[in-house]
């Protein structure tokens, strides 16, 4: 079977980065000019000649992102539902080499949880765990979505790699989209920072979504984690991926993230830096490139960031986020994954988005249909 | 420039697909297709006697450029149109078919629930599927499933010469396949034809633009070279519109200072 990776092979990472610093003022201005742009416009608009020109980009994204979404923001909550982690990452709070104290949530912790998530209003949750197989394996997935369906509309997972077949039967529980983000997809660096466990197989992390499309998720999500190699190079792959998986799996819908590395425990600091301009040329780039495409911002970024970034092109955002399982209503106190920046309530957040006009989404998707 | 089109285990130089109806006669047929360069031609089954080497109009294709197309019209249903390719593949010795499954004889448009059953069920019988289809393009993701070689969606109804009416949709279409989009009918005129292959598609089929003009053979040239000029432009990528600089909002970046 075909996969990304017979794609993902004919580019060359050196080449790749040489293409896009070598844009010039007018690649960039086609670009802009283009009414459908395509990956040679995305490198122009993700060079360092399109800094002039980063207020023309935001604001074709928002008029692009309003013609497409309107004047909404969908809101999600993230849940974490255990820290056990078999894999070394370098750059991971949840990494198996750190003494943290280690927490896989019970069923009646898991309802506790959602109970709290619930009074805040959301309607869509995001399971995360780190991969720690035998406790946190396919069948305590399957056991969470069968436990939490009931609450949720809209479910997704961040978790470790699965086999179509175990996507297939979560999917039948349940599941809605899966994000599973390459980290980096300069496969040596990869290896540097995921020198352990699973994880550190990379073809088998790249062709996820190839399985999640076969086994017909409804979205999946993408993404590269800044920091760790050069965010141009990583973002072009990112795109490439997403425009692979658009024309392969096309009854599927993607989202794309952007998480700049954070502060943890044992943490790494970032090889490569991407200040706050740099995010929102990505940020519009992406919604240039596709009108259509789900842009997801997280807690990682700042009050100040977000507040903005919310009128450019992001359509959906997470608040008041904990990232410690049972971090909610079980165990406040318990060790994060990394420190999240944005740190107001739902409420707050909430109010900053309609006194920006826009309507708060907390439910899009009606989960007993199937 | 090496731009030849694949289409199965066939490759072609010349993007212009012809058609062998409505012409004033079959010598005319056959110097109007030949001045097209035209190596794809499709021809109806019904229109023809396969059973007969003399057969008026396939005498007059017998040349080593020209691969027939054999195609289903006439059929009204996808029983039907498996039926007719396979007496077609045996008289004319080509797994080659182009479906056109249309019920309706006024404006010949085609049936999509049919053309998409009869497409698997003649992709598992073998055969390279060439579907005339409406510019549905859903129905040409359920067609390159089930292993349609091409899609081709029409631009107008057939034989109106209104040119891209289905423009929109033929976009998406573009946009999303896998396999090669050629344009089937609609197209009027060689400007139809270019701007057509200007939008990306890969090739185009041209019947009675060519058949029925005052002047076929000059009609047809005008065409290949009309067809020649899209693709080219195409490759090239077209300079974009320049849009009126729209009036600034407040500044959306200034938090960045």
């Amino acid at each position: 079977m075909s996969s990304f990776t017979d794609t993902f092979n004919t580019y060359n990472w050196d080449d790749t980065l040489q293409s896009i610093f070598s844009k010039t003022e007018s690649d960039v201005l086609r670009a802009l000019g283009n009414s459908k742009r395509d990956l040679e416009d995305f490198r122009a608009l993700i060079s360092p000649a399109a800094k002039p020109y980063l207020e023309d980009m935001a604001q074709l994204s928002r008029a692009l992102t309003k013609k497409r979404f309107g004047n909404t923001i969908q809101m999600y909550s993230p849940m974490y539902l255990s820290n056990e982690c078999q894999n070394i990452c370098t750059y991971c709070g949840f990494s198996m080499t750190n003494k943290i104290p280690r927490r896989t949530l019970t069923d009646t912790e898991i309802l506790k949880e959602v109970a709290y998530i619930k009074s805040k209003g959301y309607d869509h949750i995001l399971l995360v765990t780190g991969e720690a197989n035998k406790t946190v394996g396919v069948e305590y997935i399957k056991n969470a979505l069968q436990l939490i369906r009931s609450h949720f509309s809209n479910i997704t997972i961040e978790v470790q790699p699965l086999d179509q077949k175990d996507y297939e039967e979560l999917i039948d529980n349940g599941l809605f989209a899966v994000l599973v983000y390459q980290e980096t997809y300069h496969r040596d660096e990869y290896k540097k920072h995921h020198p352990k466990g699973k994880k550190s197989n990379f073809n088998y992390r790249l062709e996820t979504p190839d399985r999640l499309g076969k086994a017909g998720i409804h979205k999946i999500g993408l993404g590269a984690l800044f920091g760790l190699e050069d965010w141009r190079a990583d973002s072009f792959f990112t795109a490439l991926h997403l425009k692979y998986l658009q024309k392969t799996y096309w009854k599927t819908k993607y989202s794309i993230s952007f998480p700049r590395l954070r502060p943890h425990s044992g943490g790494l600091d970032p090889k490569v830096e991407m200040t706050d301009p740099d995010l929102v040329q990505l940020i519009c780039a992406f919604r240039l490139l596709d009108e259509d495409v789900e842009l997801s911002m997280s807690t990682r970024e700042s009050e100040v960031f977000r507040n903005n970034i919310v009128n450019l092109g992001v359509t959906s955002i997470s608040a008041e986020s904990k990232t410690n399982p049972g971090g909610y209503a079980v165990a406040p106190e318990s060790l994060e994954q990394f420190e999240i920046s944005d740190e107001r309530s739902t409420e707050a957040v909430a109010s900053m988005l309609k006194s920006k006009g826009l309507e708060v989404v907390w439910k899009d998707w009606a989960n007993n249909w199937e | 420039m090496n731009d030849k089109l694949q289409i199965a285990d066939k490759t072609f130089s010349s993007r212009l697909f012809t058609g062998t109806g409505k012409f004033s006669s079959s010598t005319l047929m056959k110097s109007a297709l030949l001045a097209s360069e035209s190596e794809l031609i499709t021809v109806a089954l019904k229109r023809v006697d396969v059973q007969d080497k003399d057969d008026d109009i396939l005498s007059h294709l017998n040349h080593p450029r020209i691969n027939l197309l054999p195609n289903t019209s006439g059929v009204r249903n996808a029983k039907e149109a498996v039926f007719a390719a396979q007496l077609s593949r045996e008289a004319l010795e080509t797994n080659w078919i182009k479906l056109e499954i249309h019920p309706d004889p006024k404006y010949l448009l085609p049936d999509p629930i049919e053309t998409l059953k009869a497409a698997e069920a003649l992709v598992k019988l073998g055969f390279v599927v060439m579907p005339y289809i409406h510019a549905d393009p859903v129905l040409c993701k359920r067609l390159e499933e089930v292993g349609t070689q091409c899609v081709m969606p029409l631009g107008a109804p057939i034989g109106s010469n209104k040119g891209l009416k289905t423009q929109d949709f033929l976009e998406i279409i573009i946009d999303q396949s896998n396999v090669p989009v050629i344009v089937d009918a609609g197209i009027g005129s060689p400007s139809h034809a270019a701007y057509a292959m200007e939008l990306g598609a890969d090739a185009v089929l041209v019947n009675t633009a060519i058949a029925v003009s005052q002047n076929p053979t000059a009609m047809a040239i005008a065409f290949k070279l009309a067809v020649e000029a899209g693709r080219m432009a195409h490759q090239a990528t077209l300079a974009p519109i320049v849009h009126k600089k729209a009036e600034a909002s407040s500044p959306l970046t200034s938090f960045l200072n």
